[in-house]
């Protein structure tokens, strides 16, 4: 044997192995995401990216959502609440263990929601438990919560990734180094990179189908697309909709269309002139043309959306016909609110795709009926001082991402600026009942108050489009809570 | 000696002051709160106070300015706002991806650069240096990001010899840890490549026109002997300055190109730590950046002063 057979011979067994090996992972999973998370302690920070990684795969709380935005057990395997909708008493699931080996029961429970409202949390929700009065131990696998006031979604908000249950053996260093109840347990983060997840083998619940996933941090769209194509990563949670066009066609893998939380919508200084004046807002309603918005920003993907209501959510209520798409009405309501010649604004605009393209599409529609807009393109961190804490600003773009958010309309101090007490009884009506007829009547109610007053201009729901290795199953095609559950995922050959 | 070195690490030092106190004002100045972007879009203002305080931020500037100075005169560059660990150990673990990157495509751009650049001064005027100049000419004017595009295309999605991007750690495999960093340092390379093939060829045109050449031409060397033993090392010079500018470009570089090939290098995390407003992060890679030039440059001072006598007589009387 020569020597070129002998290196060709060569090359050959090594690629041979190498498919092998590659064909003998099939309990892995490589997942793209475009943003890497500060930290992974969900109870510490706001950012969607750290519930992609670590809600309900390394974290669980007492309850979870699913799929479809309903809750269900998790480490609280049932509970019974009070006839006055005051006290909830959680049996928790027996033989539950921290990755660290430490054991879960009552305790934890007590000590994660003490550590939540706590005098110097900084849990970037704990608006929503402070309504808490105490958690009580009753025994090592029974917790009891007291309420002051009836919420009315309170097990959905314990359901959240702010309310996961941490030990206090762990909980100081989950930023770096998350240790939680769930079927997969951390295992390093190389910072800028990847973090790699492994399952864990003592898992209390239903065993999953993985035995190891990576989340590869690309922030490049066109990086992300050759990441795909080249096979270094199998799937994408939520993708650029104008790179889907690749991989619609292509059989080695499958678009996956579902629905988000997030509505994005033309925000709207309430209380700056002329947007106090309602026939203003109402001009700027009737000027959008949200079919047009939506094909020119998303490529298509998403639904108008006539309210900050998620289209999938059972209490949702088609208003979009409140005020049609119709230049001449807005220019009769411009008239009549003084303003015949129109107007000049500024329009702010995030650094994300969807705002920046509708930013300019909405610009040459507004200019259509007389209203100018100069669009100023902010960093997300100026965005968040400029718009969101200052709220120097006319209009803006954004999506609004948390699930069941209708209530910071409520709010006089957010940054809408809209200040409407009848609004603001109904909200507390609604988060004060639990009857879920009565509920849907209200949110209901809550949704055409807004809808009427314009107070934002409604615009679309985000779709959630995944692209995912066809081989691949048990991917949530909706998101009706912040995260990527790996749970059901799996390969099927 | 003693005073011109003295003198020459006072300037050391007190640029590195000026630096840092124009760094941090600089960065003050940027508007975006970093606790505000840590809570995110819906944090009650008590939380984003809450933080502030534990961050630290709410002290004074001239605090802030003189105890983060003071840290890192102890070797504490401080705690990331964002990933709540230490900034020094975060820098050091990037080192590992940017070093590499930028050393190997440095060696790319001086083993293909120069040759080339040699060939066209060689062959001046004939097409051989016609193909060189212009397709250095395009390899400046390609950015970088699009031609590390086009070699993922090539190499990792349609043959597939190579990953499209991502980095093993070294200590991890080694092989794997260099495989990564092949295509991103090619990307990296062209532009200088092109450069050095530019600077060399002018600068060996140049040095042919001398007097020493033609001297050494009459002693019945020929033209290509002449240029090799007398020529190419006098033109060597203002290369080397050139290649010494270069490596601070290449480290800018690296932002882009780490961007692409999603490596975990320095200009990433400089470029990330920006967007979250992880000033003291920003800070903390941004002094290290400069330590690194700045001494480099002492160095080289010191070095010439060394070989040079002259040098230092005239900067120190």
């Amino acid at each position: 044997m020569n020597k070129t057979t002998k290196a060709f011979g060569l090359a050959l067994a090594l690629t041979t192995a190498m498919a092998g090996a590659a064909m003998a992972q099939p309990t892995e999973v490589r997942i793209g995401v475009a943003l890497e998370p500060p930290i992974l302690d969900p109870t510490a920070g706001a950012a969607e990216a750290i519930d992609i990684v670590v809600y309900q795969n390394i974290f669980e709380g007492l309850v979870r959502v699913d799929q479809n935005g309903e809750v269900e057990p998790s480490l609280a395997k049932e509970w019974t609440i009070s006839d006055d909708q005051l006290t909830y008493t959680f049996k928790l699931n027996e033989g539950v263990t921290f990755h660290d080996g430490t054991s879960f029961d009552a305790d934890d429970v007590k000590f994660t929601f003490d550590r939540i409202v706590a005098e110097d949390s900084a849990n970037a929700h704990k608006e929503f438990y402070t309504p808490i009065t105490s958690v009580t131990v009753i025994d090592p696998l029974t917790v009891e919560f007291k309420l002051d006031e009836v919420i009315g979604r309170f097990l959905f908000d314990l359901a959240r990734g702010d309310a996961v249950i941490v030990a206090p053996e762990s909980a100081d260093n989950n930023a770096n180094e998350p240790i939680g109840t769930g079927p997969f347990a951390f295992v390093q983060w190389d910072k800028g990179s990847r973090v790699i997840l492994e399952a864990y083998q003592p898992y209390w619940g239903t065993p999953v189908h993985l035995t190891k996933a990576t989340y590869v941090f690309i922030s490049d769209t066109a990086t992300m697309t050759n990441a795909l194509l080249a096979g270094d990563i199998d799937g994408v949670n939520n993708f650029a909709p104008e790179a889907l066009a690749v991989f619609e066609n292509n059989p080695q893998f499958h678009v996956l269309v579902g629905t988000t939380e997030g509505e994005t919508i033309l925000a709207t200084n309430n209380k700056k002139p002329p947007f106090d004046n309602l026939k203003v807002r109402q001009a700027m309603a009737h000027a959008l043309n949200r079919q047009a918005i939506i094909d020119g920003a998303t490529y298509g993907y998403g639904t108008p959306i006539g309210a900050p209501f998620a289209p999938h959510n059972p209490y949702y209520v088609d208003l979009t016909a409140t005020y049609p798409f119709d230049p001449e009405a807005a220019k009769a309501l411009l008239a009549e609110a003084g303003y015949p010649d129109g107007f000049s604004a500024t329009l702010k605009l995030p650094p994300v795709a969807y705002a920046r393209l509708s930013g300019q599409i909405i610009a040459s529609q507004f200019a259509a009926v007389g209203i100018k807009l100069e669009l100023i393109n902010v960093e997300f961190a100026q965005w968040l001082e400029d718009v969101y804490t200052n709220k120097d600003y006319d209009l803006s773009i954004i999506s609004h991402v948390e699930p069941f958010d209708i209530g910071n309309y409520a709010n006089p101090d957010y940054y809408f600026n809209y200040d409407n007490p009848t609004f603001q009884a109904l909200i507390r009506t609604l988060n004060g009942t639990t009857d879920e007829a009565k509920r849907k009547e209200l949110a209901i109610e809550a949704q055409t108050i807004l809808a009427k007053d314009a107070v934002n201009g409604y615009l679309f729901e985000l779709a959630q489009t995944g692209v995912w290795n066809a081989k691949l199953t048990g991917m949530w095609q909706n998101s009706p809570i912040e995260g990527l559950v790996l749970r059901d995922i799996r390969w099927t050959e | 000696m003693i005073l011109f070195t003295l003198r020459r690490f006072l300037g050391f030092a007190a640029t590195l002051f000026v630096a840092a106190l124009v760094i941090f004002w600089l960065l003050d100045q940027l508007p975006g709160d970093p606790a505000q972007f840590m809570l995110g879009i819906n944090a009650t203002p008590a939380s984003v106070a809450k933080l502030r305080i534990q961050m630290g931020l709410d002290a004074p500037a001239y605090e802030r300015f003189f105890g983060w100075i003071w840290g890192m005169l102890q070797g504490d560059f401080g705690t990331s706002y964002s990933q709540r660990a230490p900034v020094a150990g975060l820098i050091w673990g990037r080192l590992g991806v940017t070093l590499p990157l930028s050393i190997f495509a440095m060696i790319i751009s001086i083993v293909v650069g120069l040759p080339l650049g040699i060939l066209a001064a060689r062959r001046r005027g004939k097409a051989l240096d016609t193909i060189v100049m212009v397709t250095a000419q395009t390899g400046i004017a390609v950015p970088n990001f699009w031609f590390g595009m086009l070699l993922t295309l090539l190499f990792a999605v349609v043959l597939r010899w190579l990953p499209p991007g991502g980095f093993t750690p070294w200590h991890e495999n080694p092989g794997l840890a260099f495989r990564g960093l092949i295509l991103p340092s090619l990307a990296l390379a062209l532009p200088q490549a092109s450069i050095l093939a530019r600077v060399m060829r002018t600068a060996l045109v140049d040095v042919t026109n001398q007097d020493y050449i033609r001297t050494a031409r009459a002693k019945g060397l020929t033209m290509g002997e002449a240029v090799w033993r007398h020529g190419v090392r006098n033109a060597l010079l203002p290369v080397l300055t050139i290649l010494g500018l270069q490596f601070a470009y290449l480290v800018a570089g690296t932002v882009i190109v780490e961007n692409v090939f999603y490596l975990p290098g320095i200009g990433k995390l400089i470029f990330t730590a920006i967007s979250e407003r992880d000033l003291i992060l920003v800070r903390g890679a941004t002094i290290i950046l400069i330590i690194t030039v700045t001494a480099t440059m002492l160095l080289t001072d010191l070095a010439y002063a060394v070989v040079d006598p002259r040098l230092r007589e005239r900067s120190a009387p």
